[in-house]
């Protein structure tokens, strides 16, 4: 689960992580009222929205007067963002963030995420803070340092203190930088968080060091026990068709082709789409039901997929193993008479009692096309999309 | 032969008398020698009764001792299955497969951590668990698709395991053992460990890998496999349509800052000698394609 900028730094500030002062807005007024509350003669007017890149989109602007902060929070606000991460729809800014000037002398990168390798947390600190981390991953991958933290004893501070150093910190800052990071550390860990990056972390003139920007996601494994985080999700930052299914446990991404598919597994999932494209076709979302593909669960999947104006043809792909095919032919055939089928649909079963699953397709009366393998029912699909 | 289970391993189930962790052990009893490779159960509390004919204990080391097991499954729900993980290793359990999807990965990264130096084994969590056919099924996976043969898999993914199986069944060809190993991104067992396990049992003559997005287990396995491999292994990775950034069912299956893409994991295990499907409904061809 992702989280904006705002709540990121209330999460980082409880747990010590020094960030400027900061108010988030819904608006214009509140904004200017912010600014005010806030003092100082220099303030930031930044869009908050999940997408990183919103510096380079325009979404991040330094006013240097309340009139400007109003000019400002007036253009951002209801703004349609679009950055590298927004796709070229991109996103409607709905909430700002007023945060007081800093006196920036340097920026640098500090991030954590779970490493798989060594099945720990590990903690990556750049000099080159400010820009794309990935770009200074693959053309200066010595710039970056890394720390992988025992979970037994945590960042200790002569961990935090090295890298401090490594990354060029004043020998008059390296005490600020070691409380920063292993509260950083400890925000991470408590919080069950996925990703924590603070991009750019600055150090100012007079040696300090403060969070510039916080970005946090969080492992949606264990959010039951984080009300306070829950409470935090913004549905308007989120697809409404992947929000829809998820209330009825199915695992929805949205694509941009036109044959939607319903499959079992996530593996299974991903290779239809990819055996969909193979054939030429595009697949217009991944659509998991997981190891029950209930009567309900189906029709729920199928009022989702024909949401999708796009959609053209509806490939189901089910390997039935422990679910009998029979029990998931009657559940396609129930959902697609009660929804409607204003697209051809092309099913293949495969596993238990597929002879009897294949029959009560073709009983049914409903213009289903039946396809024999994934490779048949994919050439199908992809034909039927194309109107042949 | 076969690898980590056979029909003389004795297996306890934790979290037997749950929904999932009954249905599944009924149906496994039910397979090959399922009845007397499982001997026990553990469900806190309900220890003295019997269930499934099994006799129930409280803790795992009780049942260790009372019946000789030494594999344990796991179908505990996702906010104590780490601490049952836990349970398992203290008690000296030998092999776990923990068939729980959803436990928090902090829990895992602990879970792993109190591991080191232990002798114990673990498959998944999130996995489907693991066969050897007309032998022993331990997990969700329907057992009558898989026929003893000289074909070994290892996969992320339960489905695709599924109709890798399917389609060997076309070619006449069965399976040594079939391992399901997940798509968290910590977790036990991974592609190269099982490979290794591969290429020193007699019975396996060729090898299924099945990948899909995300980290860098296909890569690591594929360049063991070139250096070490003496059997054929084919190859099919999930997800070369995934757009980056997005979650694949899978907690693991996410391509982030530009890594873990199949397109680079395919080029990897190609220039390691594994022939790798482009099409998933072609994985069975061409294990048959490199069968001596």
């Amino acid at each position: 689960m992702k989280i904006h900028e705002y709540q990121g730094k209330e999460i980082l500030r409880k747990y010590g992580v020094a960030t400027p002062r900061g108010i988030p807005c819904f608006s214009v007024d509140e904004a200017v009222k912010a600014a005010e509350t806030l003092g100082g003669n220099v303030w930031v007017v930044k869009a908050q929205i999940h997408a990183g890149g919103r510096g380079k989109g325009g979404g991040v602007k330094v006013a240097k007067s309340k009139e400007e902060v109003r000019r400002l929070a007036k253009e951002i606000l209801g703004m349609t963002l679009v950055t590298h991460q927004t796709g070229p729809e991109g996103k409607l800014v709905k909430r700002l963030l007023i945060e007081e000037g800093a006196d920036i002398k340097k920026e640098l990168y500090v991030g954590m995420v779970i490493d798989r390798g060594s099945q720990r947390v590990v903690l990556m600190a750049s000099s080159e803070g400010g820009m794309d981390i990935e770009h200074v991953a693959e053309h200066t991958p010595e710039l970056i340092h890394k720390v992988f933290i025992d979970p037994g004893t945590g960042l200790t501070d002569a961990e935090a203190r090295d890298i401090s150093r490594k990354i060029g910190l004043p020998d008059a800052a390296i005490p600020e930088a070691v409380t920063f990071m292993k509260a950083l550390y400890q925000a991470f860990w408590d919080t069950d968080a996925s990703l924590a990056e603070i991009n750019p972390l600055i150090l100012t003139a007079d040696n300090r060091v403060f969070a510039l920007d916080a970005k946090m996601n969080f492992d949606s494994n264990a959010l039951y026990r984080h009300p306070d985080i829950v409470a935090m999700r913004d549905l308007d930052e989120e697809d409404a068709a992947e929000i829809e299914a998820s209330k009825f446990d199915l695992t929805y991404i949205s694509l941009d082709g036109d044959i939607a598919c319903l499959v079992n597994g996530a593996g299974l999932a991903m290779a239809t789409m990819d055996i969909i494209k193979l054939f030429g076709g595009n697949p217009a979302n991944f659509l998991d039901v997981g190891g029950g593909a209930t009567t309900e669960k189906v029709t729920e999947a199928f009022k989702i997929m024909l949401k999708n104006s796009k959609v053209k043809a509806i490939l189901v792909n089910i390997f039935g193993g422990i679910m009998k095919c029979d029990v998931i032919a009657e559940g396609v055939v129930a959902a697609a008479r009660q929804v409607g089928l204003p697209v051809p649909l092309i099913v293949r079963l495969e596993g238990t009692n597929v002879d009897l699953g294949k029959k009560i397709l073709a009983e049914s009366g409903l213009p289903i096309i039946s396809a024999n393998s994934m490779a048949d029912a994919a050439e199908k699909a992809v034909k039927a999309a194309k109107g042949k | 032969m076969s690898i980590l289970i056979n029909k003389n391993s004795r297996v306890l189930v934790q979290g037997l008398t749950g929904k999932t962790g009954a249905f599944h052990t009924e149906m496994s009893q039910k397979y090959a020698f399922g009845k007397q490779c499982y001997v026990a159960g553990v469900t806190p509390k309900k220890g003295g009764t019997t269930f499934l004919d099994l006799p129930v204990f409280n803790t795992v080391a009780e049942a260790r001792e009372q019946t000789g097991a030494n594999v344990s499954v796991i179908y505990v729900p996702p906010p104590f299955a780490a601490a049952a993980i836990d349970e398992a290793v203290e008690a000296g359990i030998e092999f776990v497969i923990c068939i729980t999807e959803g436990i928090p990965v902090r829990d895992m990264v602990m879970t792993r951590y109190k591991m080191r130096g232990k002798k114990t084994t673990l498959l998944g969590p999130n996995c489907p668990g693991i066969i050897t056919p007309d032998e022993l099924k331990i997990g969700i996976m329907p057992g009558h698709i898989h026929k003893k043969g000289p074909v070994g898999v290892v996969s992320k993914s339960g489905t695709l395991t599924y109709e890798a199986a399917g389609q060997l069944a076309e070619f006449g060809l069965g399976q040594s053992t079939v391992v399901g190993i997940g798509g968290d991104p910590v977790n036990g067992l991974k592609h190269i460990d099982v490979l290794k396990m591969f290429n020193d049992d007699p019975q396996t003559e060729a090898v299924i890998m099945v990948g899909e997005i995300g980290g860098t287990d296909e890569e690591d396995a594929a360049r063991w496999v070139k250096d070490n491999m003496k059997k054929p292994v084919v190859g099919f990775i999930a997800g070369l349509t995934a757009p980056p950034g997005k979650r694949m069912g899978h907690a693991g299956a996410i391509i982030s800052g530009g890594k873990g893409t199949a397109a680079e994991k395919i080029a990897v295990m190609e220039e390691c000698g594994i022939k790798v499907s482009r099409s998933p409904a072609e994985m069975g061809k061409t294990l048959k394609s490199v069968l001596k």
